[in-house]
């Protein structure tokens, strides 16, 4: 049972991380119909961002709430002056032709945001400083929970019903859903749709930084590439949702986080060796694909954002 | 108001339309008819923005509009009600009207328009909270129609608004019509309907493989033997 608890705990951290990283592929594939590659890397572009505000500012040295607060938020912005960045020119001068091209770009993208920063920060691991103090609070038996998974979970849940008060309360929000249901209707209201698209990119791009300053306080380890591996998990995370469903996304996110865990925690007892963690998400990814294309709450008539 | 000057559109190497010359003064209900395909709904994607002629001017209010984008000429005044209605069936109806004000920023004004909606076509007040993805397909059209008209515009272009309805909705949509021109809107009607578009209208062009071969006042035009064998069906 403890063990039990304590997989759940960790898998519920990993999963709301998968969760923020799964609401940007999904809001873009809403209203774009693209599978952003490059969203992953803008993941581990957040961590660095937030690496730099941390050690720069001093943040390092004296952890403070508000030391921690300005990393998340820095970070956030300077994701989503890229993710914006990276819309507007690599994908929409592509915009107008086939699928399949816009596809490639943002392979193309994804490699590019990655071994630019190798050759920035070298592929060497950095260790991101801890802002805030970390302790482990027994919970029962030997299942304990550490203050900084509470801080992923409160953090990420916040900015989750952030992002819903934003697509169903706000007049841009109303406009996503407008644009990613009916492109040229939406032109004809007056909506300026290339602000849209921008402003999704800006919005995702932002959970997955705050994502990736999250990751970096519950394992401090940052290196170029950590976007590959928890992007395509992400990805899978919002498939299994159901692709351009909102709280699918989530849903996936927690799902997988658990899924994963639980393969570390009890694979061994039906013959799942623990380092077949990463393939979980794969694995659930070929059965959604076989069993429910459209994913959990995937239907024809979806709240496509 | 509205003059299109020898537009050309073409589709590829299809073309759509060849050298359209037609006008909108204002006040007028001008209705353009003619068969499937003909170029109706290609003409209106034009004026609109949301195709570009390859040749030709689109001038409206004195100035060419031809490559404006789209979302800035509904501040200029033009709003369109597009064929298949184009309702956000993700949004409640309210919301659908909310984002026909989406250029508006007059809360007060937005709100009592709104009312006005609900009054010309009561069966949205009745629906107000529904996804507009459940309505009915007329009530689908008259949610487009209220919707253009939240943006206050000086030329309201409705693209096939009868297309697909039972007569009595069709008798409902017109007599809104009939209500939006005794208020002085300046309306461009794209119809198959070509009776009720021609009793509803002051002038109208017949559009037949992308250019115009007949215009003049509606109710001649009605009793012209050749619109009557061909769209009449008399």
């Amino acid at each position: 049972m403890d063990t039990f608890v304590q997989q759940l705990i960790n898998g519920l951290t990993i999963g709301s991380i998968y969760a923020l990283i799964a609401l940007g592929y999904t809001m873009v594939y809403g209203i774009l119909r693209l599978i952003n590659f490059a969203h992953g890397d803008i993941y581990m572009l957040g961590a660095y961002a937030g690496f730099i505000i941390a050690t720069s500012m001093g943040f390092a040295a004296n952890p403070s709430a508000i030391g921690f607060a300005v990393t998340l938020v820095g970070s956030m912005a300077i994701a989503a002056a890229v993710g914006m960045a990276i819309e507007r020119f690599a994908y929409r001068p592509v915009r107008k032709y086939s699928k399949m091209t816009t596809l490639i770009t943002a392979i193309g993208m994804s490699l590019f945001i990655e071994y630019l920063f190798v050759f920035i920060f070298s592929g060497t691991p950095r260790s991101f400083p801890q802002l805030l103090p970390n302790e482990n609070i027994t919970l029962f038996g030997n299942a304990t929970i550490s203050t900084s998974q509470i801080l992923i979970f409160v953090v990420s849940m916040l900015l989750m019903f952030l992002l819903q008060w934003i697509i169903y309360k706000t007049k841009i929000g109303k406009a996503m859903r407008a644009v990613s249901f009916n492109l040229n209707s939406a032109k004809l209201m007056g909506i300026n749709t290339n602000f849209v698209i921008a402003f999704t990119f800006a919005l995702g791009s932002a959970l997955a930084a705050a994502g990736g300053v999250l990751t970096a306080q519950y394992n401090p380890k940052i290196e170029p590439l950590m976007g590959i591996m928890t992007g395509l998990k992400a990805f899978v995370a919002a498939v299994l949702g159901g692709i351009g469903n909102i709280p699918g996304a989530v849903l996936g996110g927690l799902l997988i986080g658990a899924a994963e865990t639980l393969v570390v925690g009890y694979g061994g007892y039906i013959g799942v060796p623990s380092t077949f963690r990463d393939a979980v998400a794969f694995a659930i990814l070929i059965l959604v694909l076989l069993l429910r294309p459209a994913g959990l709450l995937g239907s024809n008539v979806q709240e496509k954002v | 108001m509205l003059t299109l000057d020898n537009v050309s559109v073409s589709y590829g190497a299809i073309e759509a339309l060849t050298g359209i010359n037609l006008h909108v003064e204002k006040g007028e209900v001008v209705t353009l008819i003619g068969a499937n395909g003909a170029g109706k709904t290609t003409t209106l994607r034009t004026i609109t923005g949301l195709l570009d002629p390859i040749a030709g001017r689109v001038v409206y209010e004195g100035n060419e509009i031809q490559g404006v984008p789209t979302h800035k000429l509904v501040s200029r005044g033009i709003a369109m009600s597009p064929e298949g209605r184009g309702v956000f069936a993700n949004l409640s109806v309210r919301e659908n009207l909310e984002m026909g004000a989406y250029i508006r920023k007059d809360k007060k004004a937005i709100a009592s328009d709104m009312e006005r909606g609900f009054e010309l076509f009561p069966r949205l007040k009745e629906r107000e909270a529904q996804k507009a993805g459940t309505l009915s397909g007329g009530e689908q059209q008259m949610l487009a129609m209220a919707r253009a008209l939240m943006s206050k515009p000086r030329l309201l272009l409705l693209d096939e608004p009868s297309l697909g309805l039972a007569p009595l909705v069709v008798h409902t949509i017109f007599e809104a019509i009939e209500r939006i021109r005794q208020e002085g809107a300046t309306i461009l009607l794209v119809e198959q309907n070509a009776n009720a578009a021609l009793h509803h209208s002051d002038r109208a062009y017949v559009l037949e493989t992308g250019r115009i071969v007949m215009e003049g006042d509606s109710k001649q035009l009605a009793q012209d033997p050749r619109v009557k064998e061909a769209y009449l069906g008399e």
